[in-house]
């Protein structure tokens, strides 16, 4: 079944507040091996002039997964996540998240193009603090394979 | 936010093309299982090589985003505070296969100036990463502050 193209534009509610934590920074740097002092000391992280650890760029992913799921399970959308493939990424950085950071993120279906043998979803999701702070903005294209028009719309 | 500290590179000193950084690295099991705990990404196409193989994959395989992680660290181990990385994007060309070993899968990553922007303030950065032969990163960039 190819996707429901009619629903590129779609921006879905903001996730429930999510505070970023200290250890949670610490854990995921710890998970790429990444041991930079600015994501585990704040004393380092300070005389860098932040107010405390800052999390690695591609942390923001972790925040916008469950906004993103909701996106793109998004039964009217029709995808099917056994064809799924994560075709790109993309993160534009505001401001460095830091711990303490209290979140929500939205997701929006910025575009969705069908006209190959695979579809291409494209999933927005912007990171802001519950003030309204921009802090990221996140781009995923999910790749649906055999799906396009040039496969025929395979079922 | 404008750190104080940061980076002390020179724009005056770097010419497209130069290789600012160079990382090979191991990825293990074990790798995959601490990014998916932390990550909270627990598709078992990263961790179960039964679900991998059923799906068509030829072993267990990375996740996309560890191995973007990855590229990010080289790139900010160059420009110190990694609050100046301002834009970060890939492609993910094919996968980092992860074999069931104690050696894993090998990882390289190289980033290069492709550009100055704003009379220096920021530099634009080619990235490339292949594991095995393969280049598992495609049409990888990063945008840092340097002032």
């Amino acid at each position: 079944m190819p996707l429901n193209s009619a629903y590129a534009g779609k921006r879905y509610p903001p996730t429930a507040p999510y505070q970023v934590g200290r250890e949670k920074i610490r854990e995921f740097a710890a998970a790429i091996a990444d041991d930079n002092p600015a994501y585990h000391d704040v004393a380092a992280a300070r005389e860098l002039g932040y107010p405390d650890v800052v999390a690695p760029p591609t942390f923001s992913f972790v925040l916008t997964m469950n906004a993103m799921t909701t996106a793109m399970f998004d039964p009217q959308i029709g995808l099917d996540y056994s064809r799924v493939v994560h075709g790109e990424q993309s993160f534009e950085i505001h401001r460095p998240i830091v711990a303490g950071d209290e979140v929500v993120v939205d997701a929006t279906i910025e575009a969705i193009d069908g006209s190959g043998r695979h579809e291409f979803l494209t999933v927005r999701a912007d990171v802001r603090t519950v003030a309204g702070e921009d802090l990221v903005t996140t781009r995923s294209i999910l790749v649906s394979r055999g799906t396009g028009a040039a496969a025929g719309g395979a079922s | 936010m404008n750190p104080p500290g940061g980076t002390s590179i020179d724009p005056s000193s770097l010419a497209i093309g130069d290789i600012v950084a160079h990382a090979e690295f191991r990825v293990r099991r074990i790798d995959l299982v601490k990014y998916a705990g932390a990550s909270g990404d627990f598709n078992p196409i990263h961790w179960n090589e039964r679900t991998a193989t059923s799906v068509g994959l030829p072993d267990v395989i990375a996740h996309g985003m560890f191995t973007m992680a990855q590229a990010g660290r080289a790139v900010t181990d160059w420009i110190g505070d990694p609050g100046r990385l301002e834009q970060f994007t890939v492609r993910f060309s094919s996968p980092v296969v992860v074999a069931d070993d104690d050696s894993g899968a090998g990882v390289e990553v190289t980033v290069r100036v492709a550009e100055l922007l704003d009379s220096g303030d920021r530099v634009r950065l080619d990235i490339t990463a292949h594991s095995e032969g393969s280049e598992v990163l495609g049409h990888a960039s990063a945008v840092a502050r340097l002032r």
